[in-house]
């Protein structure tokens, strides 16, 4: 309203920080992420064993990046349905699906590779296509369309499958523990797909139609947009995203097993990684680069409890707690800009 | 200017004179119907629009003015009769053929997206792409050249995030976007509602150059001073029925009102308060002060109405939302019911009988998906909340009470069942008036208490909050609508930039107010067209 007096002479750094990073459209997100960061040399300073700096430490910083990768792919996909204030609790199956139809399909021959990977992608494609005709067509609301449509992957799968079924072959697991140089194949599939990410969703026509859709379904439709097709297209990217992450996890296991994809909670996960990197569960809002922030969050604290050996049930409520923390820092964030 | 809805002026153009209407309209609807479930919406309704003319058309809420405009808009199909664009014949099934055929329609709520930007939401759906790959550099000049042919490209930038504009300002590129489709026909849905007045401005200047570009401009308003002002052709709407369509230099305002009632009102407002009436002090506040007000001095007392006038950003609504515990004051006194309490939330507020019917009834006044019923007790089963209170819920008393209460405030509605959000406007407001009268409040609070809401009803609702008035409950006022604050109370105040900056007795005239809410005090005199003298004439 009526202008205030400037709180102090000069803006201390982490505004000029903010600013910064406004400025250059970075998700608020990387704040935490930086914080969190900095927490961890701390806990390596007073909890590491030896006091070891471990957090830079190339081994584990890499190590950090490469236990984003299964997470952080099918999160980007999440990232999508969300934008379009959908959602998809089929991941976790179709992960599942995935890593075990691989070894089977594969088992253990390098030169049915190539098209195992074609048919799981085009199982994912149908599988989208699924979901998103549920929801827009039968309007079906999305969490009890999807989480039909897992379990009865689910149902599938268990009917078929008791244990780890088949292999993939040597050559397979290149993607999930061979380096170009440095950097290891996962983590630059990785980059390559939030990098086509980003560029879909802030470059395209596709990208700035999810957004309207996701921010308004009526003003989009008034607009003469195929909302339908839209989401759709959004629920197929997902799924998408889902058979690549299944590939990497079982080329990581070498073979698959029905509850990969539960037990990895790759459903909750990825959902939680979207809303923790910025975007709006309501849709229209948010990014993959937040996501991505929000996965090297987690894998980041799970590296610290790690180090500083917290058990494992801690190590859940703690995670638990980082992603209420970080949810509601946002909404408090942006309820004092508002005001 | 401010409105006055009932006030006959002698109408002075402005405007560039009327250009010359065409012979050929350029949209043309012959005997329309459409039938909902219950109501004939549109019974054989048939209108001509000509090109480089602002038709308004008028008629109270369910009179079928939006049907018709969504018939027009092509998001509804008539049930029969004929759609005519440039002289022949056409159906539209989509909103976006319309739009694409030249009919472009701003609805009162807009259809813009907060997180995009002015150039994405100007073109959404027709970014200029290679592959699909959007050209933005394209794509921002496309919205330059829009903007600079509504003269706003120093007022807007196609980079601008959208939901970080004024009101105003995406008033503007709502019609930016329906100028981009090349329109022929531009479909304005109450455009001024969410205006203050010197925006107001701003935009009739805009809608003029429309029209003197060749635009079609259909101009739907509540608000009958702009009507005046900008059209040249008038259709009058009633129960889904075409009253008629005259050039306004025919008609005057009480003629007009006369003809959307069809019944001629008589008295506009309610009677003010007598001597008697007057109670003891409810509210007193001693320099009360916030980040957004300075030092308000303030006393009302039982059976009274205080209008607060200003300018939209003056403060009037954190004033209430101070009162009300929302923002509370930080420093001053505030005494209430004799008391020395500052409310420090909302609920404290409710508890000690305060209430505070917001300006956006439908976000934070209503649970728009609840049944009337539910909606009126609401506050009051807040208030009571004993166990004894839950085994009430539901209960034949409960139901009682409500209807009662729903027949006080005269809301009309089938059942005490039906959903909110299907009630029209004036019936939501009246179900929220209902709603702080199930609590016994000592002080209400209004705050636009009749935005967007047509004649009848408002007249209905000054009478139902002058009759709480009279049953010993103080009120505060905040409105936009000068006639509205200058008929409705008791004494008026002003404020401008937080605070209140004059004080103005019963029946001031409008310049007054606005000399006060401009910011000038005693010093300066300005150059107003005092409207309050011209209707004492008609009167």
């Amino acid at each position: 309203m009526t202008a205030l007096t400037p709180s102090a002479a000069s803006p201390s750094v982490i505004d000029r920080a903010r600013a910064w990073a406004r400025a250059r459209n970075i998700p608020p997100v990387y704040g935490i992420l930086v914080i969190i960061f900095f927490v961890s040399i701390l806990a390596d300073l007073f909890f590491g064993i030896d006091n070891q700096l471990f957090i830079f430490n190339p081994t584990i910083l890499t190590n950090i990046l490469v236990r984003s990768v299964a997470l952080g792919i099918v999160a980007v996909g999440q990232t999508f349905v969300v934008l379009g204030a959908s959602i998809d609790l089929s991941v976790a199956y179709m992960i599942s699906v995935t890593a075990v139809g691989a070894s089977y399909l594969m088992a253990g021959d390098p030169n049915r590779v190539w098209w195992t990977v074609i048919v799981l992608f085009v199982v994912g494609a149908v599988v989208g296509l699924v979901n998103g005709t549920i929801i827009t067509k039968l309007k079906v609301n999305p969490l009890i369309a999807t989480l039909g449509v897992g379990l009865i992957l689910k149902g599938l799968l268990n009917a078929s499958f008791a244990n780890f079924a088949g292999s993939v072959p040597i050559s397979f697991q290149a993607f999930a523990y061979n380096a170009i140089g440095p950097l290891p194949i996962s983590v630059l599939v990785l980059f390559a797909v939030v990098i086509a990410g980003w560029f879909l969703l802030r470059r395209t026509r596709y990208g700035a139609h999810l957004y309207a859709v996701g921010g308004s379904e009526e003003t989009a439709r008034l607009s003469g947009l195929h909302t339908d097709r839209i989401l759709t297209i959004a629920h197929v990217i997902c799924s998408m995203t889902a058979v690549l992450t299944g590939l990497f996890v079982v080329s990581r296991l070498r073979s698959g097993a029905p509850w990969v994809g539960t037990d990895g909670l790759y459903d909750l996960e990825s959902i939680a990684a979207t809303v923790i990197g910025g975007t709006a569960l309501s849709g229209g809002k948010g990014g993959v680069w937040g996501t991505l922030a929000g996965v090297l969050i987690f894998s980041l604290l799970d590296t610290m409890f790690n180090q500083i050996g917290i058990d494992a049930y801690m190590k859940q409520i703690l995670r638990g707690a980082v992603i209420i923390l970080a949810v509601g820092f946002y909404t408090f964030r942006s309820k004092a800009e508002q005001g | 200017m401010a409105e006055n809805f009932l006030t006959e002026t002698e109408h002075e153009p402005i405007a560039p004179p009327p250009a010359p209407p065409a012979a050929q309209p350029v949209l043309e609807v012959a005997h329309i119907a459409k039938q909902f479930p219950g109501v004939l919406a549109l019974d054989d309704v048939s209108v001509a629009f000509y090109p480089g003319e602002v038709h308004a058309v008028v008629g109270e809420n369910g009179a079928g003015k939006s049907t018709l405009m969504k018939v027009l808009a092509g998001a509804i199909r008539p049930d029969s009769g004929e759609l005519r664009f440039d002289g022949r014949p056409v159906t539209f099934n989509h909103p976006a053929e319309a739009q694409q055929a030249g009919i472009s329609i701003i609805y009162q709520e807009f259809n813009l997206l907060p997180e995009r930007t002015v150039a994405e939401n100007i073109f959404l759906g027709r970014e200029p792409h290679r592959f699909g790959v959007i050209d933005y550099k394209q794509l921002e000049a496309d919205t330059l050249a829009v903007l600079e042919r509504l003269e706003a490209q120093d007022l807007i930038s196609p980079t601008a995030q959208l939901g970080t504009l004024s009101v105003a300002q995406q008033q503007i590129v709502e019609i930016a976007k329906a100028l981009s489709f090349d329109a022929k026909v531009l479909i304005m849905d109450e455009p001024t509602a969410a205006l203050a007045s010197q925006e107001v401005a701003v935009l009739t200047d805009l809608v003029r150059r429309l029209q003197a570009g060749g635009m079609a401009i259909i101009y739907i308003s509540h608000r009958l001073v702009e009507v005046f002002d900008l059209a040249q052709r008038v259709t009058v709407l009633k129960d889904g029925q075409k009253v008629t369509t005259e050039m306004i230099g025919d008609l005057n305002m009480s003629r007009i009102v006369e003809l959307m009632v069809g019944r001629v009102l008589s008295e506009y407002f309610p009677e003010r308060a007598r001597p008697e009436d007057i109670g003891e002090v409810v509210l007193r506040l001693r320099g009360a002060s916030n980040d957004a007000l300075h030092d308000i001095d303030l006393e009302l007392r039982a059976g009274e109405i205080i209008g607060i006038a200003g300018l939209q950003g003056s403060g009037r609504t954190a004033l209430a939302q101070a009162i009300f515990g929302v923002e509370p004051f930080e420093t001053g006194t505030m005494e209430f019911a004799g008391r020395a309490e500052l409310f420090a939330t909302p609920s404290q507020a409710i508890r000690r009988r305060l209430g505070y019917v917001t300006e956006d009834r439908k976000y934070e006044g209503l649970a728009l998906k609840q049944p009337i019923n539910d909606n009126i007790l609401l506050t009051l089963r807040t208030l009571q909340n004993k166990v004894s209170r839950v085994f009430r819920n539901g209960t034949r008393s409960d139901r009682e009470m409500a209807l009662e209460l729903a027949r006080r405030v005269d809301v009309r509605a089938p059942t005490m069942e039906r959903e909110v959000r299907t009630l029209s406007g004036g019936n939501q407001q009246k179900v929220v008036l209902a709603k702080w009268l199930a609590t016994d409040a000592k002080l209400l609070i209004f705050d636009e208490p009749t935005r967007g809401i047509d004649v009848e009803a408002k007249a209905s609702i000054h009478e139902r909050i002058r009759e709480l008035a009279r049953a010993g409950t103080a009120v505060l006022m905040i409105s936009s609508e000068l006639p509205e604050v200058i008929g409705m109370s008791d004494r008026i105040l002003v404020m401008w930039d937080g605070a209140i900056i004059g004080e103005l007795p019963a029946g001031a005239s409008e310049a007054e107010i606005m000399h006060l809410a401009t910011g000038q005090k005693e010093d300066t005199k300005y150059e107003i067209r005092d409207t309050s003298e011209e209707r004492a004439l008609d009167s």
